[in-house]
């Protein structure tokens, strides 16, 4: 396979003959290469001496190897690929920093209706963050992670997507299932893990999963869903579906070896599944300095040959418009797309976390402050006169009650009772498990102080 | 060699004409079968399996020119290259892909081409396929997901072509691990594995893959998980296996009936969740139990089977549960006749065990 030309200069013919020498078999005894100095052109491939190759696969006068996946030019100088692009890729954004369109910039129409259910869902996703932030900290739930600062991201790409389109998703992306319909009360039953959260109580709070709202239930694991959400995609396009896979995960997962096997793998089968990455800038205390030294994430797709963005993800209606086209392509191509958005985790990593023991508090209160999505999203629809103050207040209080409410009624309710402990792991209960199940109420009777009182035997 | 495939082909008649008591459709087709060998039989699994399901798809490293083991060979010409394709070199990425697929309601048939290299996509069997169900209350699940490995010993497989690594997978909820020891075996378990409604993690011993030939039924039908079958009837001493070990523990029954020794001998078949009923039953009858398999004795599963074993049939065990298995080292070249669990070794133990 490995061809080698005629080469022009001193140099690279001297570069070649020890490549030559090292590469080719059975040729111990052999004089060296000859290279011929003029006009004529010669070839040396890896076949055996006498056998000829054929011009199909190569071409020396064009200096073009027929290679699998298109041709290669040959050329004469030793030219290492740089390990950057110089400039570092360009950001896509719509708004300015005080919430006006930049003029030129080309983004998808969002009408008055989508706009302002974009804005009420991401202060919805804010009053969460907030009231179960504090929930946790009474004690109340025992753990809670928040999306501050990555609320566009969350709203916008989900207000991009279809509800047929199913999602993977890391966990600091609520927004899209709240944006799907999940209610205030679903949320708070998952948080408290009692008899109506659709998990059974099995995992830890923010575990959310909607089988209703294409929303596979949450792992803990990093990039886990990536992989997955590529099968699920290769499925929808088997299937004919007018619909995507769509999975979210941070800078920090791109690390994984699943990222490399999902892109490498949608490529491959031309999967319409949008791999949608939040570099928000830490994987809990990691900055991405000490994560990767590519230009981010955005990069790499090309490597993968998977068509990729960048958007400025405190920008909800870029977000908005890259997921719209990317779903577009994604499904009318089969064709995977990377986007990156560039955002900032404002909260600690979650419930267990003081981030400001690992970074300062300025550059915090400075993406807090000044590049909040929100805030500027906000003068956007403002400017349209599609909301104001008043109405602001009036819905952040509903919000606010509802949501006291829900985690009332959440607290109040039943667990679920003990025999969901051993239902799920398979179809059925299999005969070891229900020996186990057996076992186990003896125990219980026979020690109920050992065991919580609020689970129903 | 020749000796034990011919002894082979007799074996599997008889296992054949044993299931059939339990299976009329099996009888009636196995007077029908032609004699095949086991990647034979698996192919055929396969044939069935993306036949009569247009939503099952098969794919992994090379299957789609026929698989390195060939188990895959003809596939893709008749279902067409969406449903039967190569993937990427990346286990990690077929296990991933085969998840989400099967949870889209599709039978995922995987393949890892070698159980030696399942261990990167150890995570997504264990924390994801494993749990997906239970995690979402059964919102969701990957049940369509059957991955298929050819493991265990072969004569020059070394480190990385050889391994056992079965007891990993039997320590997870959530998984069953399935291990024929025939072809008969082989193509009714695949396709009850395919069909079962949980992830499978099938393992196939490739050192049976030509040289184990029997009759097979052509048509399609399925043997039970999770139900252990008794090979041999036997008095003294029962010994449980699975897989290829299975022929060699027939052997070392053989010769342990020279000696006057009556085995019964019992393929577990499906190591999780396993048929203990049958083994308990077998050793209150025989007072005694030899388990054995080619992975390391130290964690294997045979530890599971003693202890359960020990735990139920304390009162009735003459001597202690002896295991005869691989040796706890890496699996060796040169080393491999020292390592393996031979004949004469389980012998040795029959007899030791029987006169305890």
């Amino acid at each position: 396979m490995a061809l080698i030309c005629h080469a022009r200069s001193t140099a690279a013919r001297h570069f070649m003959r020890g490549l030559y020498a090292s590469n080719v078999i059975g040729r111990r005894n052999s004089p060296p290469i000859p290279f011929s100095s003029g006009g004529s052109e010669r070839c040396f491939g890896s076949a055996r001496a006498g056998e000829s190759v054929s011009p199909q696969y190569d071409d020396c006068r064009n200096q073009v190897l027929d290679f699998p996946g298109g041709k290669v030019a040959f050329i004469p100088e030793m030219r290492f690929l740089s390990e950057s692009t110089g400039e570092r890729i360009s950001c896509y954004r719509v708004l300015d920093d005080n919430g006006q369109t930049i003029s030129g910039s080309s983004f998808k129409e969002v009408t008055r209706e989508v706009a302002v259910k974009m804005y009420r869902d991401m202060i919805t996703l804010q009053v969460m963050d907030t009231i179960f932030y504090e929930a946790q900290r009474q004690g109340r739930i025992s753990f809670f992670l928040t999306s501050t600062g990555e609320e566009a991201i969350n709203i916008a790409s989900a207000a991009a997507l279809s509800n047929e389109d199913v999602v993977f998703p890391q966990y600091r992306e609520p927004g899209v299932l709240l944006w799907r319909g999940f209610t205030l009360q679903e949320f708070a039953n998952q948080c408290f893990g009692n008899k109506s959260d659709y998990g059974k109580g099995r995992q830890m709070p923010i575990h959310y999963g909607s089988r209703k709202y294409n929303y596979f239930t949450i792992s803990s694991p990093i990039a886990t869903q990536l992989p997955q959400a590529v099968g699920a995609a290769y499925s929808l396009k088997m299937d004919r579906k007018e619909a995507c896979a769509v999975t979210y995960f941070g800078d920090g997962g791109t690390s994984e070896g699943d990222f490399h096997a999902a892109l490498n793998f949608a490529a491959v089968t031309e999967s319409p599944v949008i791999f949608f990455c939040r570099n928000n800038g830490w994987a809990i205390s990691t900055p991405t300095e000490e994560q990767f030294r590519s230009d981010g994430v955005v990069i790499r797709g090309q490597a993968y040959g998977i068509r990729s963005i960048r958007v400025d993800g405190n920008d909800a209606l870029a977000v908005y418009s890259a997921v719209h086209l990317a779903r577009e392509m994604a499904i009318s191509e089969a064709r995977p797309i990377l986007i990156e958005a560039l955002t900032y985790r404002v909260g600690h990593h979650s419930t267990s976390d003081d981030s400001t023991k690992y970074r300062p508090a300025d550059e915090i209160n400075h993406w807090r402050t000044e590049r909040d999505p929100i805030s500027r999203y906000r003068k956007w629809i403002e400017r349209n006169g599609w909301w104001c103050d008043d109405v602001e207040s009036e819905f952040r209080s509903s919000v606010r009650k509802e949501l006291l409410q829900a985690i009332q009624v959440a607290e109040r309710a039943q667990k679920p009772p003990l025999k969901e402990l051993f239902t799920d792991v398979y179809d059925v209960v299999p005969s070891n498990l229900r020996e186990q199940e057996q076992v186990l109420y003896q125990t219980v009777d026979k020690y109920p102080g050992d065991y919580p009182s609020d689970v129903p035997i | 060699m020749a000796m034990v495939l011919r002894r082979g082909i007799s074996r599997g008649l008889v296992a054949a004409t044993r299931s059939l008591s339990t299976s009329f459709e099996v009888e009636k087709s196995t007077r029908e079968g032609k004699p095949i060998n086991l990647f034979s039989a698996i192919n055929q699994a396969l044939h069935i399996a993306l036949e009569t399901d247009p939503r099952a798809y098969v794919f992994g490293e090379d299957v789609g020119f026929g698989g390195v083991f060939r188990c895959t060979t003809g596939l893709a010409d008749r279902f067409g290259r969406n449903r039967v394709f190569n993937t990427p070199l990346c286990e990690q990425g077929i296990a991933g892909f085969a998840i989400g697929l099967a949870a889209m309601g599709n039978r995922a048939i995987a393949e890892i081409q070698f159980a030696d290299y399942i261990y990167p996509a150890f995570d997504q069997i264990v924390n994801e396929a494993a749990k997906f169900r239970y995690r979402s209350g059964n919102e969701f699940n990957c049940g369509g997901l059957t991955i298929r490995s050819p493991y265990g010993a072969v004569g020059h497989g070394g480190h990385y072509h050889s391994q056992s690594p079965e007891a990993f997978f039997c320590h997870v909820p959530g998984l069953k691990v399935v291990i024929p020891r025939s072809p008969l075996q082989a193509k009714g378990l695949l396709l009850s594995s395919i069909r079962d409604p949980n992830p499978v993690v099938f393992f196939e011993p490739k050192w049976l893959y030509r040289l184990s030939v029997e009759e097979v039924p052509e048509q399609d039908y399925m043997l039970p998980l999770s139900e252990a079958e008794v090979i041999r009837q036997g008095s003294d001493i029962t010994l449980v296996g699975w897989g290829a070990q299975i022929s060699v523990l027939e052997q070392a029954c053989d010769a342990a009936a020279k000696d006057g020794i009556s085995c019964e001998l019992i393929d577990l078949r499906t190591l999780i969740p396993w048929d203990k009923d049958t083994v308990e039953a077998s050793v209150k009858k025989t007072g005694r139990l030899i388990v054995s398999h080619e992975a390391p004795v130290t964690g294997g599963f045979g530890a599971e089977i003693s202890s359960s074993i020990a735990e139920r049939c304390f009162l009735r065990l003459e001597a202690p549960v002896a295991r005869v298995c691989g040796l706890d080292t890496p699996f060796p070249l040169v080393y491999e006749p020292f390592y393996m669990p031979t004949k004469n070794k389980i012998l040795h133990a029959i007899k030791e065990t029987v006169s305890y």
